[in-house]
């Protein structure tokens, strides 16, 4: 019985990290896009993506999955997902990058305008191409910034990656919740906290290793 | 030849014109000195040289060669984000950032405010901009670094962060960062404003011995004595033009338009 238990919640654990590294994965590099494209000289381009980080920072992570899970059958007669686990899996990601894309994207924009403009000076004036100037210059700067920010917003992952249980994804907090149903038992529901509170311990570890490797300069 | 010859330089933010047909010249191994008081336009006069701001008219050449022409017609390439150009209904070049940082090479900067780059060390910030241009071997660029860090008096402090240093440090290392790329011009926008006074001295010494390299200078100041002392051509700029141009003697005893007199009245 513990054991059996036990497997699934590891299996489950599983499918919680799987969700997690692959949103992290997704949504980093997709927020600098989003990031450049909120910050365009190009005004239409501007105020679309300002719009889309409105809307997906505005509506709640779980009805954008449900909306994305659901909606294209339902609005278009067209199911791209399919019903199987693994259509559910990356109907789970396609939201999860694209919420964490729009909040990773501000973080960036935030951390982007908060270096001087006499850095990005500097580097024109040394003949340094505007690619070179972002690169080698800027970057590691906005890096140093944003970590304390980001790092909040990774732990709030860790914790969302819950909701992809309502589009019936097997992950952690789904597994513990079919022995509540079924059996009537609580403490599956008290071992998920745990692992949830050592895996969030972990990170705010790693990221305080980061913040102290970056504070040799300011 | 003149190395740095700017003929007619204008330029306007919106409807105000901060810099009205400016001409002059400076010769190889010169030294120019850039006076006035607050808001004459002395910045903007450096910043259009190093092409941070583009000017509206006018023409920059250096060593006989045109880098810069405000005039050229180029309809294809007008810049149509930039409305002061549209306003004035004048058609403007857009260089292309090729151009523009063949352009620039010419030109070195040093800022009122240093901005070292604060996570790379001092030799670091010295070797960056001519690594990523590929000028020369890793080995030539950082015997390169070395040797300007040492003629700023720096040696010691090659693997120090920007940080850790006092501003007149810090300024060192923006002159020695600025000389790697051997521009032919290196311009300085009050090199000491940003400095208590005691750390004035040591910025201001390299800049007399960049000069006694017969390195050619443009320095906008507010040490009178210093640009009596180093300039071979003083430049007293008023509201955007240039009011009196001459040698330091001419400007500093004996100076004829009463803006200048009342100017130098404040020190
Ligand atoms: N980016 C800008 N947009 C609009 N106006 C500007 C801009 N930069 C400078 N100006 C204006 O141009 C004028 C000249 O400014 P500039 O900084 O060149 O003067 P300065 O001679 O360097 O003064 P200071 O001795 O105070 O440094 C000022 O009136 C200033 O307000
Ligand atoms: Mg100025």
């Amino acid at each position: 019985m513990f054991s059996d238990v036990l497997t699934a919640l590891a299996a489950g654990f599983g499918k919680t990290l799987q969700i997690f590294f692959l949103t992290l994965a997704g949504a980093v590099p997709l927020g600098l896009v989003i990031a450049f494209g909120s910050m365009s000289r190009f005004k239409p381009l501007k105020y679309a993506v300002r719009g889309l980080i409105w809307i997906i920072r505005g509506t709640p992570l779980m009805l954008q999955l449900i909306v994305i899970f659901y909606g294209p059958a339902l609005i278009f007669g067209f199911d791209p997902w399919g019903g199987a686990n693994s259509g559910r899996l990356a109907a789970t990601l396609f939201s999860f990058i694209l919420n964490y894309a729009c909040y990773f994207s501000e973080i960036y924009r935030g951390g982007i305008e908060s270096i001087s403009k006499g850095q990005y000076e500097a580097g024109q004036v040394l003949g340094m191409t505007r690619s070179q100037v972002f690169f080698r210059v800027v970057l590691l700067q906005v890096v140093k910034r944003i970590m304390a920010p980001m790092s909040n917003e990774i732990i709030t992952l860790v914790k969302d990656t819950s909701l992809a249980r309502v589009v019936a994804v097997s992950e952690l907090l789904f597994k513990a919740e079919a022995f509540t149903k079924s059996q009537g038992l609580i403490w599956p529901l008290f071992f998920t906290g745990v692992f949830y509170l050592l895996f969030s311990g972990l990170l705010t570890v790693v990221f305080g290793k980061l913040e102290k490797k970056l504070s040799y300069f300011n | 030849m003149p190395i740095l010859q700017v003929e007619h330089l204008s330029k306007r933010f919106d409807q105000h014109e901060v810099l009205r047909d400016i001409s002059f010249s400076i010769e190889k191994g010169e030294v120019l000195a850039i006076i006035g008081s607050s808001g004459g336009g002395k910045t903007t006069m450096l910043r259009c040289l190093n092409f941070l701001e583009t000017a509206d008219d006018g023409t920059i050449s250096v060593d006989g060669k045109v880098i810069f022409d405000g005039n050229v017609q180029n309809p294809q390439n007008f810049r149509s984000t930039d409305k002061s150009k549209m306003r004035s209904g004048k058609k403007a070049v857009r260089m292309s950032d090729e151009e523009l940082r063949a352009a620039r090479r010419h030109f070195g900067l040093v800022f009122q405010s240093f901005n070292l780059f604060p996570q790379y060390n001092v030799l670091q910030n010295v070797t960056l901009a001519p690594t990523l241009a590929k000028a020369g071997t890793p080995d030539e660029i950082n015997a390169r670094a070395r040797a300007l860090i040492d003629r700023v008096g720096l040696t010691e402090k090659l693997d120090f962060y920007p940080c850790q240093l006092s501003g007149g440090q810090q300024q060192r290392v923006a002159i020695a960062r600025s000389l790697a790329l051997s521009p032919d011009i290196l311009c300085f926008d009050e090199p000491t404003s940003a400095l208590d006074p005691e750390l004035t001295g040591e910025v201001l010494r390299v800049i007399r011995d960049l000069r006694q390299e017969n390195m050619t200078m443009v320095i906008v100041t507010h040490e009178m004595e210093f640009a009596r002392a180093v300039a071979d051509k003083v430049i007293f700029m008023a509201d955007g033009i240039i009011e009196e141009m001459g040698s330091p003697d001419e400007i500093f005893t004996n100076p004829k338009s009463p803006k200048l007199r009342s100017f130098l009245g404040n020190f």
